[in-house]
């Protein structure tokens, strides 16, 4: 796998049309992207710069400047340990401690066994309910080092699967819209667009 | 002053298990709001929205009804932006608004297009809120399938499209512009104002309003319930309710909506329905009036009403409703040292001064907190600071694109004007203070 698919591209051209200038999609394709491999290559990356006629350079540029793309394989859960002012005051670093423990990892790593990689991350927004974690963006308030044991324990065995799916989903809810309750005015009068 | 009845405005559904869904939505009288504002001309919602005096609750406290009067006449298409990126450290409250009553957010969007007359309105939220991004293009289904969004909204040939965009994780695309590049598909690096105000160049260089989520969230409510109901709560200067996250060393945090102006420092953090007071009947150190970038306020601030004119002459910010409280037992050198950190973390790296200045900051802070640190290193990270925020002002003098540099000295100023004995020690006491075994042969 590495180009889109053809679903993926099928919904990559939905994407598009909703925006007035094409260029615009490249955040959301780029997670298309990396939703389909659970990180982003550089054939989906020249897939992506074909349908949107930029140069690949144009779309590494984009992608390289955002967190959350990854550009080589990163385990099936991604655990971010927030350690932020907030979470610093509430223990946030030796929940981060505990949990390169627990995983045998140090922040910016995965685990032999490719199910976690663990980062030191900067605020979240939960700040009121810290220490807290992330898994694949699924929220953890308040967690203790206990709860961090079950989660690991649940996500190893699979229990977790329904609630948070592997790397690369954030929403798996889109947006969709009927093509007769489109309005399709919001570029109306703008120049054409110019590459 | 006090803890006030006044009522609650945008947190009304968040204990309600189908607050989120359209039924329980229009079942408490979401959409009426904009049903009524359809049968009266955009200028007169225009209008309410200028009398409810209702500052921006992004950070920088501008009144949105000014702000949506500023698009030039005539000028199409324009666009209207929701910025759901927070992440402005200790800030927790526009997550909750998109999570929890999401169909109010999106009622915000469409009065306020339609007082603006925008075709078409993007909801950037931030990358890493996943469930915040379900239940919005869950809301927005449902909105389109109903009528509410889209083609000829509520039969009433009016029409416009709300898209739900998406990010990737920096922080630097909370600011506005920074917003715009990166929904335009570009690294999101601020943009010079002047002259790329948005609301003259924004979106593809068309007239664009930048709002915050939460700032959205009241419109449903002055449109109903009138802006001179809105302007009626807070004091002439701070209108309404607004959001505070109270995180930190407080008996209970949490996410308070309450009465601006009238409601002070001292009654959020101690008051029995807010914070409780500090933990473990602890004493106050500092607290962050408004989020990362603000300068610490300390006792002597506690009687201060929660106002922007207020915070603003006494030296530091509301910005965006984050207060981060601090005890006694907090070492000032490590919170100071964190919060410095994020800025070197998150600098777009488009200005000198704030691409190496932070990096140095962050470097020298850290070779304090190791024990490494030379005597030289508080006048040198003052000096550093200088550079970044010449004369160490607040408001600070800015010499770089956007407020991230100076931001970047407000815990260093702060921390090391106040509790200077406290990075001194570290030095003088070296790796034995600092707890870390000197190894023979190692660095330094
Ligand atoms: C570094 C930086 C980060 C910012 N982050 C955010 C943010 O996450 N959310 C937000 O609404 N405003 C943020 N702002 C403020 C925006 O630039 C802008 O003022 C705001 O979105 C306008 O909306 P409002 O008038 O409704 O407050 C940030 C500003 C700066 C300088
Ligand atoms: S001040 Fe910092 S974050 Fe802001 S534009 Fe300049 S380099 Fe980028
Ligand atoms: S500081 Fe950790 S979530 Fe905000």
């Amino acid at each position: 796998m590495a180009r889109l698919s053809p679903e993926n591209e099928v919904l990559a051209r939905q994407i598009i049309g909703r925006y007035p200038r094409s260029r615009s999609a490249l955040i959301p394709l780029l997670h298309v992207a990396q939703e389909q491999d659970g990180w982003v290559t550089d054939e989906a990356m020249g897939h992506i710069g074909e349908l949107l006629g930029l140069s690949s350079a144009e779309v590494l540029g984009t992608c390289s400047f955002y967190e959350m793309f990854k550009r080589e394989p990163v385990g099936t859960y991604l655990v971010n340990v927030c350690t932020n002012i907030s979470c610093q005051l509430l223990g946030g670093e030796e929940l981060l401690e505990h949990v390169e423990e627990r995983l045998g990892v140090k922040a910016g790593a995965t685990t032999a066994d490719g199910m976690f990689t663990v980062e030191d991350v900067e605020c979240i927004a939960a700040c009121t309910e810290a220490p807290c974690l992330q898994v694949n963006y699924r929220y953890f308030h308040r967690i203790t080092h206990a709860a961090f044991d079950t989660l690991v324990d649940d996500l190893r065995a699979g229990r977790r699967s329904d609630e948070i799916p592997t790397h690369g989903t954030t929403t798996r809810v889109r947006q969709h819209v009927p093509a007769d309750r489109w309005a399709g005015v919001g570029a109306d009068g703008l120049a054409p667009e110019v590459r | 002053m006090a803890v006030t009845d006044a009522p609650k405005i945008i947190t009304t559904r968040f204990d309600q298990a189908d607050g989120h869904t359209l039924a329980g939505y229009e079942r408490t009288g979401g959409y009426a709001a904009l049903r009524a504002a359809l049968g009266r001309t955009p200028a007169e919602v225009l209008d309410e929205v200028k009398a409810a005096n209702i500052q921006g609750r992004g950070g920088a406290g501008f009144p949105a009804g000014t702000k949506w009067g500023f698009l030039p006449a005539d000028v199409h298409p324009r666009y209207l932006v929701v910025n759901g990126d927070e992440s402005e450290p200790g800030t927790y409250k526009d997550r909750l608004l998109m999570e929890r009553d999401p169909h109010q957010l999106i009622e915000g969007v469409l009065l306020a297009s339609y007082a603006v007359d925008a075709k078409q309105a993007f909801i950037y939220v931030r990358g890493e809120m996943a469930v915040a991004q379900e239940r919005l293009a869950t809301a927005l289904n449902e909105a389109y399938a109903a009528g509410l969004v889209g083609r000829d909204i509520a039969g009433s040939g009016w029409s416009m499209d709300v898209i739900l965009h998406w990010g990737a994780g920096a922080y630097i695309v909370g600011e506005e512009t920074a917003l715009i590049e990166s929904l335009e598909g570009r690294r999101g690096m601020p943009r010079l104002k002047p002259p790329f105000f948005p609301a003259v160049k924004g979106l593809y260089m068309q007239p664009t309003i930048v709002n915050n989520v939460e700032t959205l969230a009241n419109i449903p409510w002055i449109v109903t319930n009138g802006g001179a109901a809105f302007a009626a709560l807070g004091t002439e200067e701070s209108a309404g309710m607004r959001l505070f996250a109270l995180s930190g060393h407080v008996r209970n945090p949490g996410v308070y909506e309450v009465e601006m102006g009238k409601t002070t420092f001292r009654d959020l953090i101690e008051a029995p329905v807010y914070g409780g007071g500090i933990r473990n009947g602890g004493t106050l150190k500092a607290f962050i009036p408004g989020g990362a970038s603000a300068p610490w306020f300390f006792e002597e601030h506690l009687d201060l009403p929660l106002s922007k004119a207020t915070v603003d002459k006494a030296g530091s910010m509301l910005g965006s409703g984050a207060v981060v409280v601090m005890d006694d037992t907090t070492d000032a050198v490590k919170a100071c040292a964190r919060v410095v950190r994020f800025f070197a973390h998150e600098s777009c790296g488009k200005c000198t001064p704030c691409r190496e200045g932070t990096t140095w900051l962050h470097q020298i802070l850290q070779r304090i907190l190791a024990g490494d640190g030379r005597p030289s290193d508080l006048e040198l990270l003052m000096d550093v600071s200088d550079n970044i925020s010449p004369g160490i002002t607040w408001p600070p003098k800015q010499t770089t694109i956007c407020p991230l540099g100076p931001s970047a000295v407000s815990p260093i100023a702060s921390a090391l004007r106040r509790f200077r004995p406290e990075f001194e020690a570290y030095i003088a006491g070296g790796r034995h203070a600092a707890a870390v075994p000197v190894e023979v042969g190692a660095r330094g």
